[in-house]
């Protein structure tokens, strides 16, 4: 699919209390970039009215109590907070360093995934903490992401039948994409290994490590590493 | 303060208050009373401010020891509640002492109750709500639905100085086959030729609903040819009725943030109670209403609140 940033923000009505607002079409940086540009402005100077504002990867929900506004005021107000372009450089977004063991029963998928590409084990952890991902927004379980650009040769599709429970620290790919589970979850991604760190801590001052906009890059650590930064988050 | 003693916590009884709001964009759902009107009026009746935190009870209620003096109510669906073997009516406050016990046996008539208590619940705040999570098991009463055994406690509160009951104009009256309203949107466009069929046909509640979502069953809902049946992955909001690749509609509720299956229509935050007391087995239909429509619902909806707040302060 070509991904296309739209001149003009498209609306959608969303229930008597939401509306959707679109940015682009499509997967895309540019269009994602735009979309959590747009959300940063509505956070820091909310319209009367608006209770939420929730990033996605090409829209956001606006979400609205209607005794206070409407949509055809809510459409004024963001085409005016769209219209300034986007000033931050993705090299300027908070990078966030995770560490992850890969394989043995931290990755049980890693050797499928081996299979499937073609690529060894080193070869997969070295593409796999090769770059940054960009956090494209925050959804499905607390603090599950979805990163962008991955490398296009650890593509492998998702499990034929899904696991009952991914335990929290999971690291997977799915197809072209790869992320974490912060919370235990039912889930088909293959797993290829995990983090030691609490993704989502909910009794936490700040429960998250990162949001949408920001970027992350794994780091592989030894098994010893991994038990000794797990022991450090319980404590 | 010790409250209950949980003899039989019931099929899923959990800690809720109005929710969990500010961190929709990280993925944290809002949870909460699914019924806000039963969970605000129930809290009203026994003195307390609307926002403490309540039981929420599913289909078959729990049976509690109480440990203390309290004043209790229950509202929402009838469910039979006795104490020590005694009929109490639901909405209304009733004084409870140590050593009562209070059973909420199965309900007759809509599906889910709410119990309030002097002081309210005391539960932890996390990220702002005492309402429980469970399937991402935080919040709450340890995250989890109440189980046998569990001491409940409850928050600073004054014993009232008269009972207090909902009188009979404002108790909702929940029927058998519920009309839900809907606003079309905001995937109509890929329903284009069921539309019609979908605000037309009668669908069952299936014993499969729970917290996230109420499931339909029914004529499938179609897609029009050449749409997708996913979507870019964007945020949803409770009401949402999204359609899956069986073509079995799904209303969302107060679990989820974001979802990648297209909605054909949204229930109107009015009728959001309607769907929280939807039994399963009971029969569901959809009315097509314009926002301008829900909006003036909505606002309705606020007024009638407001009556009812005024009635006891």
């Amino acid at each position: 699919m070509d991904a296309q940033l739209y001149e003009h923000l498209h609306f959608r009505i969303n229930g008597d209390c939401a509306l959707l607002v679109d940015c682009g079409d499509g997967i895309d940086l540019f269009v994602n970039r735009k979309v959590v540009a747009l959300a940063a402005r509505i956070k820091k100077n909310p319209p009367t009215g608006v209770t939420a504002v929730v990033p996605a990867y090409r829209s956001l929900a606006l979400l609205y109590d209607p005794l206070w506004t409407n949509p055809d005021l809510l459409e004024g107000q963001m085409a005016t907070l769209a219209s300034e372009p986007v000033e931050q450089a993705l090299s300027e977004t908070d990078l966030v360093s995770i560490p992850v063991c890969y394989g043995s029963e931290f990755g049980p998928d890693i050797d499928f995934v081996s299979s499937h590409t073609g690529l060894d084990i080193n070869e997969i952890i070295n593409l796999h903490t090769s770059r940054d991902y960009p956090v494209y927004m925050l959804g499905f379980t607390p603090g599950f992401c979805y990163l962008g650009g991955m490398d296009e040769r650890l593509r492998t599709p998702r499990r034929k039948t899904p696991r009952v429970a991914i335990s929290p620290g999971s690291v997977g790919i799915a197809e072209m994409q790869t992320g974490m589970y912060p919370v235990e979850s039912p889930g088909g991604w293959q797993i290829i290994g995990k983090t030691p760190l609490r993704l989502f801590a909910p009794e936490r001052e700040n429960p998250f490590l990162y949001k949408a906009g920001d970027r992350i890059r794994f780091y592989p650590v030894t098994r010893d590493v991994f038990n000794h930064i797990q022991e450090k988050e319980r404590a | 303060m010790d409250i209950f003693a949980v003899k039989n916590p019931g099929s899923f009884t959990t800690v809720q208050d109005l929710g969990r709001f500010g961190f929709l964009d990280r993925g944290v759902p809002p949870s909460g009373a699914l019924d806000t009107f039963a969970c605000r009026v129930a809290n009203m009746l026994v003195g307390n401010e609307e926002t403490l935190a309540v039981l929420e009870i599913t289909v078959m209620g729990p049976t509690l020891e109480a440990m203390a003096e309290a004043d209790i109510a229950v509202t929402g669906a009838e469910m039979g509640m006795t104490i020590n073997r005694n009929p109490v009516p639901s909405w209304q406050s009733v004084r409870v002492k140590a050593g009562d016990v209070i059973r909420i046996p199965q309900a007759k008539t809509g599906c889910r109750a709410c119990l309030a208590v002097s002081g309210g619940l005391d539960a932890p705040m996390v990220m702002g709500s005492r309402s429980t999570f469970a399937r991402a098991g935080f919040g709450g009463f340890h995250g989890r639905a109440l189980l046998k055994g569990d001491i409940l406690k409850r928050g600073v509160g004054i014993l009232l100085k008269q009972p207090r009951r909902l009188p009979d104009a404002f108790i909702p009256a929940y029927q058998k086959d519920s009309l839900l309203r809907a606003v079309p949107g905001p995937q109509d466009n890929s329903f284009t030729d069921s539309l019609e069929s979908f605000f037309t046909h009668t669908y069952q509640v299936s014993a499969e609903s729970d917290r996230m979502g109420c499931r339909l069953l029914g004529p499938p809902v179609e897609h029009d040819p050449g749409t997708p049946q996913s979507i870019i992955t964007e945020p949803v909001v409770p009401g949402n009725i999204q359609i899956p690749a069986d073509g079995r509609p799904i209303i969302l509720l107060v679990e989820q943030t974001t979802g990648g299956y297209s909605k054909i229509a949204t229930v109107i935050s009015a009728d959001m109670g309607n769907v929280a007391q939807a039994m399963p087995g009971s029969s569901v239909t959809f009315e097509r209403v314009t926002l301008a429509t829900a909006h003036l619902l909505y606002r309705k909806e606020q007024k009638r609140m407001q009556i009812v707040r005024e009635l006891f302060c």
